[in-house]
């Protein structure tokens, strides 16, 4: 599908590109996964997908039964759409082909936030790419509930490569929750997912995305955000189930005056899982503002939490904070906090504390009458609790269920 | 309710108690003064169980049951409980978290609500447990897990530092209702206070009174005598009393 989407320039780069190793993270051996996948048969109402699968995917947020408090959903399946819908006024949901077709002018946004040859996973996903989503808010739209976007891999072994493009023209106001997951299975497979994100003017974007990946699977997403004057983009990702190994770092541009980025994240890593994960956020902008917050809990697998501002503007200001809780002889966080200005007037700061539960805490609970392992849950459960200032409830009550699934495993 | 008998502990390699007697009946409540280090702080942390403070001899009977080898988490269930002077911060987990975690399931959360609006609790139930309370703040709290918990047996570590004078009144108010002192009969809770200024003791009728000196009771008579004997004399002078 990809001819509809290259121009004959970003082509060119890919193919040079398809042998670059990635910066960071383990090279991943693309030949050893498949291309091809069975169709999957586009269904006008999702609540007809099979029930496991509809499961599965109501674990990451993403409810096809009742779409009431849905704005629009999404969903494909290894390669195939399988629906998109949009059901309020001032938001548009479709396929990215589909929109690439639809809108001419989309060409303009096409790996404007990424580029095609960071490495070899954009470079395959320029070249051979399967799908993905669109999602626009227009001018001036206020959309109450959250769009629904699933990206969901059944077929053993696929390599599935998507593009999604999202703006919030000026002035609107956007939710996007994403659940990626797999068919429960003990192969392997191999997600790469280009996401670019398009902040306009004035507008609002809250994107919360839940991972729950499968012990054999690794996942490369590539993602770009370029946040205008008065722009908010707050972004909320969480994986904690295993998944073999997954690397990302997602660069937020405040490119307009007074933008505003936020990242959250919430990692587990079970014995097996490495995960690589950051955010990084470019105050390019007067009065551009972040805030990076991670929390890390290994039960046994590898972290390493990488975080970095730059300011080179006059009064930005950022914070970055990274929390981790190392439950296990065996499990290990790396944090990497980077700071970095060139101008007198930026005001950066990090907090960084990598560590296991402090003993006297446990005993704080203990005196109230709670075991041991009761205190240690109650610890956790509290480190893991997201506060999300600008979240709406949906959302947040979305995120809360998801954690609390997960952490029933965590003991 | 408690009875100690020759109680050694140790902490951090050193002997701090060298063999306390101590017997509380159920429904009293009694005074535990003495110099800063003479091991009331120890004393308290060994009744409850901390790890820290081990038991080198000796034997603490609670309710007539000998819990010198029970777990910190045993104790407190079996109905001993403790207000902490430091307690840790626990991010993430709010005061109300708390209170109902020391609630254990038992449906009183009306009561909480009750005594928490009685207490000018205000957004302290929303707040992170201990992150950023003030002295008082840090009291009240405490408090408020306590009356949540209902223990028989309640071990207080200065419950009146760092209060100003007007909140002292509401913490005496507090520790009344905990120990049950508006039932002149069948009051079945006991307390032990730790207190340095003995202001407390305005709010809440204390019975018995010790004086712990390097690791020993060295007087044990009615507090509010005790108390006077130590303004005028000095805890050096409660030396005598026993002999």
């Amino acid at each position: 599908m990809s001819e509809v989407s290259a121009s004959r320039k970003n082509r060119e780069l890919a193919q040079k590109a398809l042998e670059k190793k990635p910066a960071l993270g383990e090279d991943i051996d693309l030949s050893a996964y498949s291309s091809t996948a069975e169709e999957h048969r586009y269904q006008s109402d999702p609540a007809r997908l099979p029930s496991k699968e509809k499961d599965n995917m109501l674990k990451v947020g993403v409810s096809l039964d009742d779409r009431s408090q849905r704005a629009g959903t999404f969903v494909q399946i290894d390669r195939s759409v399988v629906h998109t819908s949009a059901s309020q006024d001032g938001v548009e949901v479709m396929s990215v082909t589909k929109a690439l077709e639809t809108y001419s002018w989309l060409e303009d946004y096409w790996w404007r936030a990424v580029s095609v040859d960071t490495d070899k996973f954009t470079a395959r996903a320029e070249l051979d790419l399967d799908n993905g989503y669109f999602i626009r808010s227009l001018p001036g739209a206020k959309v109450v509930y959250p769009v629904q976007a699933c990206l969901y891999i059944a077929h053993k072994n696929l390599a599935q490569k998507v593009h999604n493009i999202i703006i919030a023209e000026e002035d609107s106001e956007l939710h996007i929750i994403t659940g990626c997951a797999t068919r429960p299975m003990h192969a392997s497979g191999l997600h790469i997912g280009i996401s670019e994100f398009y902040i306009k003017r004035g507008a609002k974007l809250t994107f919360t995305m839940i991972h729950n990946w499968a012990p054999e699977v690794a996942v490369r997403p590539r993602s770009g955000a370029i946040i205008e004057e008065n722009g908010v983009f707050l972004s909320n990702y969480v994986s904690m189930k295993p998944v073999r190994s997954l690397q990302m770092y997602p660069v937020a541009r405040c490119a307009g005056e007074k933008a505003i980025v936020r990242f959250n994240s919430v990692l587990v890593a079970p014995p097996g899982s490495n995960l690589d994960t950051g955010s990084r956020v470019l105050l390019d902008a007067k009065g551009a503002r972040a805030e990076i917050v991670a929390r890390t809990i290994t039960t046994g697998g590898a972290i390493t939490a990488r975080g970095h501002i730059a300011g080179s503007a006059p009064d930005v200001k950022g914070h970055l904070e990274c929390r981790g809780l190392i439950l296990s002889d065996k499990g290990v966080i790396h944090a990497i906090p980077e700071l970095k200005g060139n101008l007198a007037g930026v005001d950066l700061s990090h907090e960084a504390a990598v560590g296991k539960i402090a003993e006297e805490e446990v005993e704080y609970l203990m005196a109230r009458g709670l075991t041991r392992n009761e205190a240690t849950a109650m610890i956790v459960r509290g480190f893991l609790r997201v506060d999300i200032e600008g979240l709406p409830p949906e959302l947040a009550a979305e995120l809360e269920h998801a954690i609390e699934l997960s952490e029933k495993d965590l003991f | 309710m408690l009875q100690i008998q020759g109680l050694r502990v140790e902490t951090g390699g050193k002997e701090i108690l060298h063999g306390v007697d101590l017997f509380i009946g159920a429904g009293e409540t009694h005074a535990l003064f003495g110099p800063n280090g003479s091991g009331k702080t120890t004393l308290l942390m060994a009744i409850m169980g901390f790890p820290r403070y081990k038991i080198t001899g000796g034997r603490i009977i609670f309710r007539g049951q000998d819990i010198t080898r029970a777990s910190l988490d045993e104790r407190a269930r079996l109905g001993i409980g403790m207000s902490f002077q430091r307690p840790p911060v626990l991010r993430g987990v709010r005061t109300k978290d708390m209170v109902s975690a020391c609630l254990g399931g038992r449906e009183d959360g009306e009561v909480v609500a009750r005594m928490s609006e009685r207490l000018n609790m205000g957004d302290l139930l929303e707040r992170e447990i201990n992150y950023g309370f003030s002295g008082g703040e840090i009291k009240r709290s405490e408090l408020l897990q306590l009356l949540a918990q209902g223990p028989d047996l309640s071990l207080l570590d200065e419950p009146e530092s760092g209060v100003d004078l007007v909140n002292i009144a509401l913490i005496g108010e507090m520790i009344n209702e905990l120990l049950e002192k508006d039932l002149k009969r069948n009051r079945k809770r006991s307390g032990l206070i730790i207190t340095h200024t003995g202001h407390i003791l305005d709010y809440v009728n204390a019975g018995k009174g010790y004086v712990l000196l390097n690791g020993r009771i060295t007087c044990e008579r009615d507090a509010h005598e005790c108390l006077d004997s130590i303004k005028k004399r000095g805890y050096e002078g409660c030396v005598e009393c026993l002999k």
